[in-house]
C-alpha cells in the first residue's frame, strides 16, 4: 500500500475512521453512522438530557454549579488535548465572583500529526460538544464561549456552525436556555492552520486576531485569558465527555476507566496497521487490544515502535509498548505520554532516521519563532537529522542531537520546544544503532522505504 | 514586601516583582537581552534563566514572580548551563561580523558572549540570511541577520511610541523584524529603538561607519530643542560631535530622547555653519575679524541711537538661547537705553504679567495623571517626550481630553476631543467651563453652552485625583492667549486640576526668568517685526522662519538701517548687514530652564568651530564697546550667579520661590481672534533641527518643509 492509499482511507468520510463498529463501550462515538449528526438524532440518542438534568427542567431537582464541578472532579476526567490535566480541578480555578466577562473556549485546533479525533467528533456528533460546553459554562458561570476550529477542516467548521444554528433555534443556546435563567452564547471561529495555535495561549492570541504566539505563563488563562479575562480552555473531546458523566454519574464514568483515569478515550490509530481510524475504548485497555481492533500490524510485518500520543510524544519500542495499557499513568511510566491519543504504529519496514527527519522538519516548520531555543534549535535538529539521512552524518551527531534537544527541553515559553526535543531524544535513546548504521553505511538499516 | 534569597543574599522586594527586579536591587547582574525595565516583559530571549529551588526547570528571572522564601541561584551549574545553551542558540545563526559591525564595542551580545559563548561553534550548517530593510533616514536595518528577535523595538513601538511600526512577521526561523509592507518608521521617538537594540541590527543611519564607540569621549549636555530639557550624552571625537544618546534622568526624560534631540547634531557639522564674522559690503559678504565686526556693530548702534534714539533699536532673541545669553542681551539693550527686547517670537498676544509661565507641575507627574485636558497642542509632535509620559498615563487609564483645530493622531487613546477653528477656542473653553459649572452646580463666570462634548470633558476632569489642564504652543501663541489661560485657571480651580503651559522651547521659562521681555514702553516682538526698528539685533533667530510674522518677518526688518545676526549659521543673509558666528549649545557653556522650572547647566563639549564665540562673550564684549554697565563677567557661571531670578548654591541653581506662577488677572475676551496661532512643525522648531539633513528627510521633516513652502 502506498502513502496515497493510506491517506485515501483517512478521508473524513467517517466510514473507515469512525464507523467500523469496533469501539469498546463507546460514549462519544456511540451510535453514529455519519448521517445522524443533527439535533433530532442527538436527542434521540439521549442528547441534551444532561443539560435538562442540571437545569432541573426535566422535573428533577437540578444541580448547582458546585455539584457539576464536583461530579466532574469525581469522574477523574482528564484533559483530552494532550496534557491530561484534571478537568474538574481546572474548572474550579475559575474565579466565581469575577465582576466582568468570563470566557469558555473549546480547543478544536487539532494539529498534532496523527490526531483526527476532534474532527470526527465535530463532524459526526457536534451537539455533544455544544452540550458539554453549555454544562461547563453553567458550572463556571460563563456566558460567552468560542469553539476555535482547526483551519484545515473547513467542512467541519461549517458543520459545527449548522449545529449551532439548530441549537439556537431550539433554545439551547442564547438567553434563558430552555426557559431557565442560564444565558450562554457560543460562537465558532476557525484558525488558519498553524500548529502552534493549538497551544492554549497562542490560541487565545489568535482568537483575539493577533499573531498566534504563546504567552508566558503565569498568568494562566484562568486569571488572564481571552481579552485579558478569566478563561477556561478545554479540548473538544473533554467537553464531549461531560454530558455522559452528568447523565450516568461520575462513579459510572470512573468505573469504565482506571483510578485517576476515568472514562473512555478516542485513539486515532495510524501508520502501519490494517485498519487505521478512531477507536473509542475505556481508559486502561491494553495496547495489544487496541492494536487488534485496528486490525493488527500490516500483514507480514512485525511491530517495531509506537508513538503513543501524537508526534510530540517520545517513541516507544514494541517490547515496551506491548506491555502498556492505554491510559495516562501507564504510558507515562513507560517513558512517553498519552498526549492527544494519536497512536502512530511503525512496523519493521520503517527507517527511524527517515521518520525523525519528517518529525523534526515539522517542528522546525511550526516553531513560532518567539523564543530562542525553539526558534534556533528546531532548525539545528532538523538540519543535523537531514544530514544523517542524506549520508553526510558523523558519529558524533547522535550526541550532538541529544545535547541540542536537551538544551531546548524545558527552556522555552511553551511546550513546543519540549515537543520538538522529546522525539529526538527518544529516537536516539531507543534506536541509536540505526542512526550509527546510517552514518557508517550512508544508507538505511531497514529495506527501502515503502 | 517579600523576602527572597538570591545567591545567598537576602533581598526584600515588593509583591508582584520579578526575580530580575530583586537582582537589580542588590546589584546582581543576570544576563538578558529582551528584558528592559521600561518595556513589558516578553521572556523570549531566555538568556536570564536562573535556578529556582524546587523548580524542576530553570526559570526566566525576568518573568518569574517572587514568592516568600524563594531561593534563587543565578550562578549555579544549572543556571549557567542553561544560560550558555541559550547563548549557543543565539550565536548559531548570528553572522559574528563584529569587526565590521557598528555595534561592536557596545553590543550586549558581544559582551555576554565573552562570558557565556563557546570558543568555537558546534553548528556547521549554513547560517540564516535575513534581507535588509529600508525604513527611512534615521534607522539603518541593513544587517538584519544580526537580529536576535528580542522584540524590544516592537514593544517600544507598541508601548512607548504608541504606534506599532515594527513587527515580527513570519514564523520560526523565518521570523523577521520589519515594517508592515515596507513602510518607513516615522515615529518622532524612533531613534530610541537604536539604543534599545542589543545587537547591531538597528543602527543609526547618520552615524554609521563614522567612528568606533571606544574612540568617542562621552560628555553630558542638555537638549536645546523642546521644553523637556532632555539630558544628553554627546559623544565626540577630534572636537567633532559624532553622536548623541540619552543620559538617563528618571525625572526628566527617563531613558528616552526625541529624534530631534538625537539627530540635530548633524547641523553642527554642516556647511551652513558660519566660520567667521562677515560684513555685507556693496551687496557682497566679506569675512572680517572679530574686532572689525564688533567695532562696526558698535558704531552702527551708536549712530542709530544718535539719529533715531535708542528706542529705534531692538533685539529679538530665540527662546532656544541660554539663560546667560538672554540675560546679557537684556542688560545690553536696557543699558544702552532701549527697552525693546523680546523672546516671544511666535506669540500673537503680549500681556504684561509678572508670573513666569511654566508647566504648573513636575514633568514626572505627567506620567501619573488620571485626567488631562490639553488645549491647542499637537502634543505628540510639539512635545514628544511629554506626549510619551501622558501616553503612559493613558495606558494606566488616564482620560485624555483635547481642544484642537484639526483631528490629530497622538498615538494614544483620546477620550474626548473638541475640534474647532482657533478663532472659537475661547468660546469652546468657556463651554467646558459652563459644563463644569453645571456638573458642580456652581455659577459660571463666563457665558458658555454646556454642549455634549464639553460635558464629557467636564465629567472626565471632575473624576480622578491627579489631573491637569495643559496649554500647548497654539494656546500660548494664540491671539486670545490670556483669555484661554484665565478660563483654564477657572476650570483648574473648580476641578482641582493643575494648570500650566507646555512651553515651546528649551528655555522659554528661562527667557522669562532672564527678563528677555520689553521693559516699560518697549516694543514687543510683533511690533519690532512690524517695521518700527532702525537697528535690529537677532540673537539666534531667523525672523522669516522663527516668528509669527513668518515670511513677512524679513521684510519688516528690511526698513532697518542695520541688522545684526548672531547665529551659528549663515542665517538671515538676505536682511542682515553683519553676521556674527556664535557657538551652538555644544560649543558653549550655558543653562536652560525647562518647562517645570528645572535649572540645568551644561559645559561646552567641543571647542568652537572656526572663529565662533559663545554668544555670552560676544554680548559682553559688545557691552564693553557700548560702555554698558553690568556686563563684566568672566564666565557663564558668573552670569548665572548674577541672575536675580535664580538662587545659587553648591548643588547648582534653582528658581527663586514664587516666581513660577500661572495665575492671571486677564478678563475673558470673546471677540474671535483675527489670526490663527503660529506653531512650528516638529523639524522646523529652531535653526539647528532645520539644518539637520536626516531629520528633514523624515516624513515629518518633508511635511514641515512643504508647509513652509506653502506659507511662502
Amino acid at each position: 500500500m502506498n502513502p496515497q492509499q493510506v491517506l485515501g482511507r483517512f478521508r473524513a468520510t467517517g466510514l473507515e475512521t469512525s464507523f467500523h463498529g469496533r469501539h469498546i463501550g463507546a460514549q462519544i462515538l456511540d451510535g453514529l453512522d455519519g448521517g445522524n449528526w443533527r439535533l433530532k438524532d442527538y436527542e434521540a440518542r439521549g442528547g441534551y438530557q444532561a443539560l435538562r438534568k442540571i437545569l432541573g427542567v426535566d422535573g428533577s431537582e437540578g444541580m448547582t454549579p458546585d455539584q457539576v464541578i464536583a461530579a466532574v472532579k469525581e469522574s477523574a476526567l482528564r484533559g483530552r488535548g494532550g496534557a491530561g490535566f484534571p478537568t474538574g480541578l481546572k474548572w474550579s480555578f475559575m474565579p466565581r465572583q469575577f465582576p466582568g466577562q468570563k470566557y469558555l473556549v473549546c480547543n478544536s485546533d487539532e494539529g498534532e500529526p496523527g490526531t483526527c479525533k476532534d474532527r470526527d467528533i465535530l463532524q459526526f456528533n457536534p451537539h455533544i460538544v455544544i452540550e458539554g460546553m453549555i454544562i461547563a459554562a453553567y458550572a463556571m458561570g460563563i456566558t460567552v464561549g468560542y469553539n476555535y476550529i482547526h483551519g484545515e477542516i473547513f467542512q467541519t467548521y461549517e458543520r459545527f456552525e449548522e449545529a449551532l444554528r439548530e441549537a439556537r433555534a431550539a433554545g439551547l443556546l442564547g438567553d434563558r436556555i430552555l426557559g431557565s435563567t442560564l444565558n450562554f452564547q457560543l460562537h465558532a471561529a476557525h484558525g488558519f492552520g498553524a500548529y502552534i495555535c493549538g497551544e492554549e495561549t497562542a490560541l487565545l492570541e489568535s482568537l483575539e486576531g493577533k499573531k498566534g504566539q504563546p504567552r508566558f505563563k503565569p498568568p494562566f488563562p484562568a486569571s488572564f485569558g481571552l481579552y485579558g479575562k478569566p478563561t477556561t480552555v478545554n479540548n473538544t473531546e473533554t467537553f464531549a465527555a461531560v454530558p455522559w458523566i452528568i447523565r450516568n454519574g461520575a462513579q459510572a464514568y470512573l468505573q469504565c476507566g482506571k483510578p485517576n483515569n476515568g472514562g473512555t478515550k478516542i485513539y486515532s490509530v495510524s501508520g502501519d496497521v490494517e485498519r487505521p481510524g478512531n477507536y473509542e475504548i475505556p481508559m486502561g485497555t491494553p495496547f495489544s487490544v487496541l492494536l487488534e481492533l485496528a486490525g493488527g500490524v500490516r500483514t507480514g510485518r512485525k511491530l517495531k515502535a509506537v508513538i503513543p500520543g501524537g508526534s510530540s510524544a517520545p517513541v516507544l519500542p514494541a517490547s515496551i509498548m506491548m506491555e502498556c495499557t492505554m491510559d495516562y499513568d501507564s504510558i507515562a511510566k513507560a517513558g512517553s505520554m498519552l498526549g492527544s491519543g494519536a497512536v502512530i504504529v511503525m512496523d519493521d519496514s520503517r527507517c527511524m532516521v527517515k521518520s525523525l527527519q519528517r518529525l523534526s522538519y515539522f517542528y522546525m516548520h511550526e516553531s513560532c519563532g518567539q523564543c530562542t531555543p525553539c526558534r534556533e534549535g528546531t532548525g539545528w535538529l532538523s538540519r543535523v537529522v537531514d544530514r544523517i539521512e542524506n549520508g553526510q552524518g558523523r558519529q558524533s551527531d547522535m550526541d550532538l542531537l541529544d545535547n541540542v534537544a536537551e538544551n531546548i527541553q524545558g527552556r522555552t515559553i511553551c511546550a513546543l520546544g519540549d515537543a520538538a526535543a522529546m522525539p529526538v531524544r527518544a529516537m536516539i535513546k531507543h534506536f541509536r544503532p540505526e542512526f550509527e548504521y546510517h552514518v557508517a553505511n550512508k544508507t538505511c538499516m531497514v529495506p527501502a522505504y515503502v | 514586601m517579600i523576602e527572597i534569597e538570591l545567591d545567598g543574599k537576602k533581598v526584600e522586594v515588593l509583591e508582584g516583582s520579578m526575580v530580575m527586579h530583586a537582582a537589580e536591587k542588590i546589584g546582581t547582574f543576570i544576563p538578558h537581552f529582551c528584558y528592559h525595565k521600561k518595556l513589558s516583559i516578553a521572556a523570549n530571549c531566555r538568556m536570564c534563566l536562573v535556578d529556582v529551588e524546587k523548580a524542576p526547570k530553570p526559570m526566566p528571572a525576568c518573568a518569574t514572580p517572587v514568592t516568600q522564601g524563594m531561593v534563587v541561584r543565578t550562578r549555579s551549574d544549572k543556571a549557567v548551563k542553561a544560560q550558555k545553551s541559550v547563548m549557543e542558540f543565539l550565536l548559531i545563526n548570528h553572522p559574528l561580523d563584529c569587526p565590521i559591525c557598528d555595534q561592536g564595542g557596545e553590543c550586549q551580545l558581544q559582551d555576554l558572549s565573552v562570558g557565556y559563548g563557546g570558543t568555537n561553534s558546534r553548528y556547521q550548517e549554513e547560517k540564516r540570511v535575513v534581507f535588509h530593510k529600508e525604513v527611512g533616514p534615521l534607522i539603518s536595518m541593513e544587517e538584519m541577520s544580526r537580529c536576535i528577535h528580542c522584540t524590544r523595538c516592537v514593544r517600544f513601538g507598541q508601548e512607548v511610541a504608541g504606534a506599532m511600526e515594527l513587527g515580527m512577521s513570519n514564523r520560526g526561523e523565518h521570523a523577521e523584524i520589519e515594517t508592515f509592507v515596507g513602510r518607513s518608521v516615522d515615529s518622532e521617538l524612533s531613534g530610541n529603538m537604536i539604543d534599545l537594540c542589543p545587537v547591531g541590527a538597528l543602527t543609526s543611519k547618520p552615524f554609521r561607519y563614522s567612528a568606533r564607540t571606544w574612540e568617542l569621549s562621552r560628555r553630558k549636555s542638555i537638549s536645546p530643542h523642546d521644553s523637556t530639557g532632555a539630558n544628553l550624552i554627546i559623544q565626540v571625537k577630534n572636537h567633532r560631535v559624532m553622536r548623541v544618546v540619552p543620559m538617563e534622568n528618571e525625572s526628566v526624560n527617563e531613558c528616552w530622547i526625541a529624534d530631534r534631540d538625537r539627530f540635530s547634531y548633524e547641523a553642527l557639522n554642516s556647511d551652513e555653519r558660519l566660520p567667521s564674522p562677515m560684513l555685507k559690503q556693496g551687496g557682497a559678504w566679506k569675512a572680517v575679524d572679530w574686532t572689525t565686526a564688533l567695532e562696526y556693530v558698535a558704531n552702527g548702534l551708536r549712530q542709530v541711537k544718535a539719529e533715531h534714539g535708542a528706542e529705534a533699536i531692538g533685539l529679538l532673541a530665540s527662546p532656544h538661547s541660554t539663560i546667560e545669553e538672554l540675560y546679557l542681551a537684556g542688560v545690553l539693550m536696557k543699558g544702552f537705553g532701549s527697552q525693546n527686547i523680546d523672546y516671544r517670537l511666535r506669540n500673537a498676544e503680549f500681556p504684561n504679567e509678572a508670573g513666569v509661565r511654566y508647566l504648573g507641575m513636575s514633568i514626572a507627574s505627567l506620567s501619573d495623571l488620571q485626567s488631562v485636558l490639553v488645549v491647542g497642542s499637537n502634543l505628540r509632535k510639539d512635545h514628544p517626550l511629554f506626549a510619551q509620559r501622558i501616553r503612559q498615563a493613558a495606558r494606566k487609564g488616564c482620560s485624555v481630553n483635547s481642544l484642537q483645530d484639526r483631528p490629530m493622531d497622538w498615538a494614544m487613546p483620546v477620550a474626548n476631543s473638541l475640534v474647532g477653528d482657533p478663532s472659537v477656542w475661547v468660546q469652546a473653553l468657556a463651554d467646558v467651563a459652563a459644563a463644569v459649572a453645571q456638573e458642580k452646580g456652581v455659577p459660571c463666570p463666563v457665558h458658555g453652552t454646556a454642549s455634549e462634548g464639553a460635558k464629557a470633558i467636564a465629567r472626565s476632569m471632575l473624576g480622578g485625583e491627579r489631573k491637569a489642564v495643559l496649554l500647548g504652543n497654539a494656546a500660548a501663541h494664540h491671539a486670545r492667549a490670556s483669555s484661554l489661560l484665565a478660563l483654564a485657571n477657572w476650570i483648574g480651580e473648580q476641578t482641582g486640576a493643575s494648570v500650566g503651559y507646555l512651553t515651546e522651547a528649551a528655555n522659554t521659562v528661562g527667557a522669562q526668568l532672564a527678563g528677555a521681555k520689553p521693559g516699560p514702553g518697549g516694543l514687543n516682538a510683533s511690533q519690532m517685526l512690524g517695521g518700527s526698528l532702525k537697528a535690529a539685533v537677532l540673537l539666534n533667530c531667523e525672523p522669516g522662519l522663527d516668528t509669527a510674522a513668518g515670511r513677512n518677518g524679513g521684510p519688516g526688518l528690511r526698513a532697518a538701517e542695520m541688522v545684526v545676526s548672531l547665529s551659528p549659521f549663515k542665517a538671515n543673509m538676505d536682511i542682515a548687514d553683519v553676521m556674527l558666528p556664535i557657538a551652538p549649545f555644544t560649543e558653549t557653556s550655558g543653562t536652560f530652564v525647562n518647562a517645570e522650572g528645572r535649572v540645568q547647566s551644561f559645559h561646552a563639549v567641543v571647542k568652537a568651530l572656526g572663529d565662533s564665540r559663545p554668544a555670552w562673550k560676544v554680548l559682553r564684549v559688545l557691552g564693553d564697546l557700548l560702555e554698558v554697565d553690568g556686563v563684566e563677567f568672566e564666565s557663564s557661571r558668573e552670569v548665572l550667579a548674577a541672575l536675580p531670578a535664580l538662587l545659587m548654591d553648591e548643588a547648582g541653581a534653582t528658581v527663586r520661590t514664587g516666581l513660577l506662577d500661572n495665575r492671571t488677572q486677564a478678563a475673558v475676551d470673546f471677540t474671535p481672534a483675527e489670526c490663527a496661532p503660529v506653531v512650528a512643525s516638529i523639524y522646523q522648531l529652531d535653526g539647528l533641527v532645520r539644518r539637520a539633513p536626516s531629520l528633514q528627510l523624515t516624513a515629518d521633516g518633508r511635511l514641515g518643509f512643504a508647509a513652509q513652502e506653502v506659507a511662502a
